[in-house]
């Protein structure tokens, strides 16, 4: 009994310890004086002016455009890339999978200098599109890594089952096979999503002077000090994906309790 | 036997056209899908790692030298580097012992469904990381919340933003999730009876723990150590935020070489003595891990 | 020979989420028995197993181990060891330091493991495979290690949960006889959970028949197969036929309207009871001569008899034999008094169990 208390309060203290800079950032979001420190009175002044302030407004679209465009391209060539080295013989394949740890493994400044290099070795201006290919680039590994245990785990035979029924290759893949490592796909999709969501080391070697996504906004104003609006913002994401995740858990188990009925 | 019969004949050609209609889809034909990867790896991954490479081992005037590795000596470079290294490492071991009792106390719950937990450990990753990192520097300042708290209790104050102890409370912050997934999930993956097996052998819980389960959680320990310590190890942002224009990492030397002021060869050449540490991690990790089953956590 | 009581369960109960598995269950297992707990998927037979290894503690009730009280003891100070379903090898040790495993933490020298080791190996036919990996191993070789892992500690009693499941036929039969030897040769106990009642007959000395956590009979094979005490025992022991009848007095029961000499008293008079009457029991005569009869109504070659359906006084009697009748033929039945077992029909609450499984 005595180590199943201590065990929920040691989960508890490691909870509290990881959501205690998101309660701080919440309060913040409300707090009507600019300063970090003092209370100013409850106020959600914030959460209008953000919507008027252009640089933030601007930043933000641009994370969410590079973030879904760049999670799309990743898991379109990512999920193409897993169905490939799947069939391939040994060594190739796993040659090709180590390369795939590379940018997972490695430093995101190492990453992000080596990608800024290259712009400047071919002439390539800084800008969106050098910050979309390089957020493209280290999105892949991640779809391929949730996509490949899936393909790994789906029967074989239900594909020559389709085709023993008399569907061609593509059909049987399109009706079979993809619906089947569709959950490899879709959480690959929202972990590139998420990986891009967040990037700034990446993002800061790569975008030159002229882009901003969130987080390079934000590292520049860490001197200056941060704008409460961006309290607000982040608040406002973190609700909004807190809020989906809940939406999907609750499908999935009403899904599950249909299926077992 | 009768090969004038027509009808046999027929029944031979009609089977040759249904071979050819129906041929499934080679493996040649699939592998060819990964094309598009393959050549976007060789364009963004193997290409501008050779060309840190280039610039590292090259001057302004595209000769070779080794000068920009032997900057790592200089008296900044050299106090940035070891400073790196010792709270990395100091940041992975407090990751390794918070993390590993909180994935045996998952494991021993028996949860039926992953993915609550990952929800749980994900999440805050959704908040924006510098503003993460922004937060504990209110929490940890000199009026932030800590100091407020211990002055209501008549404590006396802690003085720890822009010291060292903040930069290894940021690393452990940031990076602890990629500490408890991996090793949670390698433990989630032990058979309840192989532990069963070994207490019926007669192993108590220590000698259990020691024989049978921390040996089957090494891939996991691997993948999650160097998941912490290399982001650890080459971090400015964390530096930059809660050590104020102190505390120099290594990080941050080779951040203002390239941003600051465009030095891109001696820049390269500290980042190449930097991937020798990365290097041995990420070959720990091939060797342990083969089934990738710490990454896997993902 | 009176072997003594090496284990005593006591008024056992245990729930999970308030379902109850075992209710007051009492039971005693002699040294060098074989005993089988037998019983579909559910019955309590494995919650019985792990109770005595120490893997379960019961809600209520004492678990007595040569004397002591082991109920509260963890299992790794019982004198006891598990074979466990899946093998549960450790993976990442070679055969050697899976089987070395128990004794080292028991101290023992060097060469003396070496030796054990060696004898082990021997014992399951795996000579030399010390240094090989688990993983590079078939099932059945898994299996003989997961065996030789656990005798090598020398326990009173060897507890084996269903471990020939993932087998194949012939590799279960072979490992059958395998274990048989095994016993005589270590002259200890050995208790086997199982839901394959051909296993149980082969190899028990004694089996525990179970169903929905309540003992349904303890006995020889013999005596369970040819004197089941109730209709879920006839029922999962072998094939039967099981049907209604009226004990007309002592030594006569009447089946179907027609009466039948029996052997068995006691049963009252013009009493309901339960009829078993095992297929291969059936003597298929010509109409005349049958006390009752019949038509053939199916006709399938099993190898080692025909089976044949019967449809004779409204019951589709199943028949084994060597000799086939054809289907549409009409036929006799006659069964020697000896075969037919009478079974009170079920009255108390363990009994209620099997009128509720049938339904």
């Amino acid at each position: 009994m005595v180590k199943k208390i201590a065990g929920k309060l040691y989960i508890s203290l490691i909870v509290l310890f990881l959501y205690a800079p998101i309660l701080v950032l919440i309060v913040l979001s409300f707090n009507k004086s600019k300063s970090r420190n003092k209370w100013g009175g409850f106020t959600f002044e914030w959460y209008q002016s953000l919507f008027q302030n252009d640089d933030i407004m601007t930043a933000l679209y641009t994370t969410l455009i590079i973030a879904l465009l760049s999670a799309v391209i990743a898991t379109i060539i990512g999920t193409a890339a897993s169905i490939g080295m799947s069939s391939m013989k040994k060594v190739p394949r796993t040659i090709m999978m180590g390369i795939t740890n590379i940018p997972m493994l490695n430093a995101d400044i190492v990453t992000g200098i080596s990608l800024m290099l290259l712009f400047v070795a071919v002439n390539y201006t800084l800008g969106f599109s050098s910050v979309l290919l390089a957020h493209i680039t280290f999105n892949i590994p991640y779809v391929i890594l949730s996509v490949m245990p899936r393909l790994k785990q789906t029967n074989r035979n239900t594909y020559e089952a389709a085709l023993d029924l008399g569907a061609s290759p593509m059909k049987a893949f399109f009706k079979v096979v993809f619906p089947d490592i569709m959950p490899g796909v879709i959480s690959g999709f929202m972990l590139a999503f998420t990986m891009s969501l967040d990037d700034f080391i990446i993002t800061h070697f790569t975008r030159g002077a002229a882009v901003n996504t969130l987080s390079t906004k934000i590292y520049a104003e860490t001197r200056k000090g941060i704008k409460p609006e961006m309290y607000a913002l982040s608040t406002l994401l973190f609700l909004s994906v807190l809020l989906l995740l809940i939406i999907i858990n609750r499908r999935n188990d009403s899904i599950n309790k249909k299926r077992s009925m | 036997m009768n090969n004038e019969n027509p009808l046999r004949n027929e029944i031979v050609t009609q089977d040759k056209k249904a071979k050819k209609k129906n041929v499934p889809a080679s493996a040649k034909n699939k592998t060819l899908l990964a094309t598009p990867y393959g050549l976007w790896m060789a364009a963004f991954i193997i290409i501008p790692l050779i060309l840190v490479l280039y610039y590292g081992l090259t001057d302004g005037n595209g000769n070779f030298t080794l000068d920009n590795l032997t900057l790592i000596a200089n008296p900044i470079n050299r106090k940035a580097l070891w400073l790196s290294l010792k709270l990395s490492v100091i940041s992975t071991v407090i990751c390794l012992l918070l993390a590993y009792p909180l994935a045996l106390i998952l494991k021993s719950m028996k949860l039926k469904d992953n993915s609550f937990i990952v929800m749980i450990v994900i999440l805050p990753m959704w908040m924006n990381f510098l503003l993460r990192t922004i937060a504990w520097q209110n929490i940890l300042e000199k009026n932030g919340v800590i100091n407020t708290i211990l002055e209501a209790l008549h404590l006396p104050a802690l003085n720890i933003i822009n010291t060292p102890t903040a930069i290894v409370l940021g690393m452990v912050y940031n990076f602890l999730p990629f500490m408890i997934l991996p090793i949670y999930n390698t433990l989630a993956k032990i058979d309840d009876n192989v532990i069963n097996a070994a207490r019926d052998l007669g192993a108590n819980g220590w000698v259990t723990f020691k024989r049978v389960i921390f040996p089957l959680s090494m891939p996991g320990v691997i993948s999650g150590i160097t998941m912490v310590f290399v982001p650890s190890l080459t971090t400015f942002a964390i530096s930059t935020i809660l050590g104020g224009s102190k505390i120099v990492l290594i990080g941050n030397v080779i951040e203002q070489q390239f941003q600051k002021l465009g030095n891109w060869n001696t820049g390269s050449g500290l980042s190449l003595v930097l991937m020798v540490f990365i290097l041995v991690s990420m070959t720990a990790v091939a060797k342990y891990d083969k089934d990738s089953e710490g990454t896997n956590a993902w | 020979m009176v072997n003594n009581k090496l284990i005593d369960l006591i008024n056992i109960s245990k729930s999970y989420n308030g379902n109850v598995i075992i209710d007051d269950l009492n039971l005693y297992v002699r040294e060098n028995e074989f005993l089988t707990f037998l019983g579909p998927s559910g019955c309590g037979k494995t919650t019985t197993l792990r109770m005595i290894g120490g893997f379960e503690t019961p809600d209520q009730g004492k678990i007595i181990f040569d004397g002591k009280d082991i109920t509260k003891l963890p299992p790794n100070e019982r004198q006891l060891n598990t074979v466990f379903q899946k093998y549960a090898l450790f993976t990442h040790m070679t055969i050697a330091e899976n089987i070395a495993f128990g004794l080292k933490i028991k101290k023992k020298s060097k060469a003396y493991i070496d030796d054990k080791i060696k004898y082990a190996l021997k014992l399951v036919n795996l000579d030399g495979y010390g240094n090989r990996m688990p993983d590079s191993l078939s099932g059945g070789q898994q299996q003989r290690i997961a065996i030789a892992r656990a005798i090598v500690n020398e326990p009173k009693v060897l507890l084996l949960d269903e471990p020939l499941g993932a087998l194949d036929l012939k590799l279960r039969q072979d490992m059958q006889y395998e274990l048989i030897r095994l016993k005589n040769e270590l002259g200890i106990t050995f208790i086997y959970v199982t839901h394959d009642q051909e296993e149980a007959l082969t190899m028990s000395d004694t089996i525990m028949v179970m169903n929905q956590g309540y003992i349904q009979q303890i006995g020889t094979p013999e005596k369970i197969y040819n004197e089941p005490e109730n209709a879920f025992v006839a029922d999962f022991i072998g094939e039967s036929n099981i049907i209604g009848a009226t004990m007309v007095r002592d030594r006569l029961v009447n089946i179907l309207g027609a009466n039948f000499p029996c052997v068995d008293e006691g049963f009252g008079e013009n009493k309901p009871v339960d009829v078993v009457i095992r297929p291969e029991d059936i003597d298929l005569v010509a109409p005349e001569d049958g006390i009752i009869k019949g038509r053939v109504t199916s006709l399938i070659f099993k190898g080692v008899h025909y089976e044949m359906d019967v449809m004779a006084n409204g019951y589709e009697w199943l028949v084994h034999s060597t000799d086939l009748s054809p289907v549409g033929s009409e036929v006799g039945l006659r069964v020697d008094p000896f075969d037919i077992q009478i079974m009170k029909k079920p009255e108390s609450v363990d009994e209620e169990a099997v009128v509720n499984n049938e339904q």
